[in-house]
């Protein structure tokens, strides 16, 4: 009973430690950024659809996709305005613009982080979620919003690999990770490549940070762990590696749900830090890491 | 730099050298006419002056992110106050027994750490300050916990006489610190953390000198961490361990202006001063000070040091 309890819980949580770790991964494979805005960047797309919902009394539908929608624009914002500006700049020797770019992205977390918790307060928020009710699955008393967000999560992530792998721009992409600089020998235009990319990751933050309210929901106090989550599950699975931080996400999310319900709620996040610890030790490159 | 000219009379032809001696000497005025909440701030800022300045040391050599100086400082901050709780000894023992911790830290964080590049380094750096984090939180019979623990000595309760050990503390440590990055050995560390490849076929041996600039790093914060304790009479995770104040330290020191170790005064004092300065405005407040540092990252990399000093930014 308790084993069908934590499979189902893990599994939803899981999904969504996956969608978002995805994000983080596809902007440092191929961008070459660690966005320490991660967390913020989420929060901003529930926050969104909060106020969408309360504010301007938008239905649950309208409210997710506007809140996916401000995560997508965000995003945009982080590139243009924080990460783009220092890459190209030649006032900074290239090996400082990672440490350069880690701390600006690191310090417009923080400024996001504030001006909400400044308009908004730090209670936490919660978005109405667009599926409602109890489902008896396996005799276990599940919201249906949970399964709801399992099968999102998947299904963006399938959508994500059919775009990456089938399609052209896809795996244009997917070579820009790889050779940059071969990509443009090819003709095809890198800055394009880019903005796609933050894109992209803005969908996918926009969802998982909408699913997550829904679920959860979020304050302005979930920004750090957040980013710090999606960061050790990435590495973990391996910087780089999408199929790595699906899996170390399942890992993640399983550590978390077990310790949660056998233990207690208050360690959740030890054994994945101790996992996280083993790694460094062993195997620095995560579970299929390239590097 | 000519290797023909003694130390010492390098040292006395510095310019910064002498406009270092100027600021202290002005600064050590500061009690005699500023009121006591201000010798406060600075105190503080003196010490996260030294956080700022044991980072800048570690980057500049090590030339990776240290996402976690809190490590270092948690541990001397903590041991010496859980020491100064179990068994009150004498302060002095309380301070070295920290500054040794840190050491021992950081040596322990060193060695995953110096086998990994890039970003993995920055990552081991912040495990470690998590993992510190969490042990504080689950051991809180020993630790205090999320609470916190207070410590029942203190150096002094005249703000004068912290304000001076401080910026005398600062003092010294920035000019060790300094002196070190000028010097031949820094030097050798500096060539190993921008090209370790290069330095290891000059036939310097990178690993070793990386460890020693982690071990100086790790005493200097953990000495400060200790001493902050003393003064504030009370320590915490939210004040010494946890990963948002070793962001602030990260701050400090890149926006005093990286690798110049004396950046990291500016940075603190400009950080902790604004902090106090726009507190009241609220929230607002931490907002302002955030977007201000992100200016200055993105607008002047060289940061408040290279626009005092104008610096002609590197290509």
């Amino acid at each position: 009973m308790l084993f069908w309890q934590i499979l189902i819980d893990g599994f939803a949580i899981s999904a969504l430690y996956a969608l978002g770790a995805t994000g983080f991964t596809l902007i440092f494979g191929v961008s070459g950024v660690l966005n320490l805005s991660h967390g913020a960047l989420m929060v901003t797309a529930v926050v969104a659809a909060w106020v969408a919902g309360g504010d301007f009394g938008l239905n649950t539908y309208l409210g997710a996709t506007f809140g996916v929608f401000v995560g997508f624009v965000m995003s945009l914002l982080t590139y243009f305005v924080v990460v783009r500006p220092l890459q190209q700049s030649n006032k900074i020797r290239e090996e400082e613009k990672e440490i350069f770019i880690l701390t600006a992205t690191l310090l417009w977390g923080i400024m996001i982080s504030e001006l909400i918790a400044y308009l908004y307060t730090n209670n936490a928020k919660t978005v109405l979620p667009i599926v409602e009710g109890v489902v008896m699955l396996v005799g276990v008393r599940t919201p249906a919003n949970e399964i709801f967000t399992a099968i999102v999560c998947w299904l963006v992530i399938g959508v994500l690999w059919l775009l990456v792998n089938r399609t052209r721009a896809g795996k244009a992409v997917l070579a820009a990770s790889m050779n940059p600089r071969g990509v443009t020998l090819l003709g095809i235009e890198l800055s394009w490549i880019y903005i796609a990319v933050w894109a992209v990751y803005g969908v996918l933050v926009g969802i998982a940070g909408v699913l997550l309210g829904m679920f959860l929901g979020v304050s302005s106090y979930s920004v750090g762990p957040l980013t710090a989550s999606a960061f050790s599950i990435v590495v973990l699975g391996g910087l780089g590696s999408v199929s790595g931080s699906l899996i170390a996400a399942y890992v993640v999310g399983y550590l978390e749900t077990m310790t949660a319900y056998l233990v207690s709620p208050a360690f959740r996040t030890i054994p994945a830090l101790l996992l996280l610890v083993a790694v460094m030790y062993v195997r620095p490159r995560g579970l299929l890491g390239r590097r | 730099m000519n290797p023909t000219t003694s130390l010492a009379s390098r040292i006395i032809s510095s310019r910064t050298v002498w406009i270092c001696l100027l600021v202290v000497v002005v600064a050590s005025t500061l009690p005699l006419y500023v009121s006591g909440y201000i010798l406060g701030l600075l105190t503080i800022a003196y010490y996260f002056a030294v956080f700022a300045m044991s980072w800048d040391l570690l980057f500049g050599f090590a030339g990776e992110v240290n996402f976690g100086p809190t490590f270092l400082i948690g541990l001397g901050a903590y041991t010496a106050g859980i020491l100064d709780n179990l068994y009150q000894p004498p302060i002095w023992l309380c301070l070295v027994a920290g500054a040794l911790a840190a050491v021992a830290g950081g040596v322990v964080l060193a060695l995953p750490a110096l086998r990994v590049r890039g970003p993995y380094f920055g990552l081991t750096t912040l495990v470690a300050v998590l993992i510190l984090q969490n042990f504080v939180v689950v051991a809180a019979s020993f630790t205090g916990g999320e609470i916190g623990l207070t410590v029942p000595d203190v150096i002094s309760i005249d703000d004068g006489v912290n304000y001076w050990i401080a910026l005398g503390f600062m003092a010294v440590s920035g000019a060790i610190l300094y002196a070190l990055s000028r010097s031949p050995v820094g030097l050798i560390l500096q060539a190993s953390g921008q090209d370790a490849i290069q330095a290891g076929a000059l036939g310097f041996n990178v690993t070793k000198h990386k460890l020693t600039a982690f071990i100086i790093s790790a005493f200097f914060s953990g000495l400060a961490g200790a001493l902050l304790v003393f003064y504030l009479g009370a320590a915490s995770v939210g004040t010494f361990v946890d990963v948002t104040v070793g962001v602030q330290v990260i701050i400090a020191a890149v926006l005093g202006g990286r690798r110049t170790i004396l950046g990291g005064v500016l940075g603190a004092v400009f950080l902790i001063g604004a902090g106090e300065a726009l507190r009241p405005l609220g929230d607002l407040s931490t907002f302002i000070v955030s977007a201000m540092a992100l200016a200055v990252v993105l607008l002047f990399p060289s940061g408040l040091l290279g626009l005092l000093t104008r610096t002609r930014d590197a290509r």
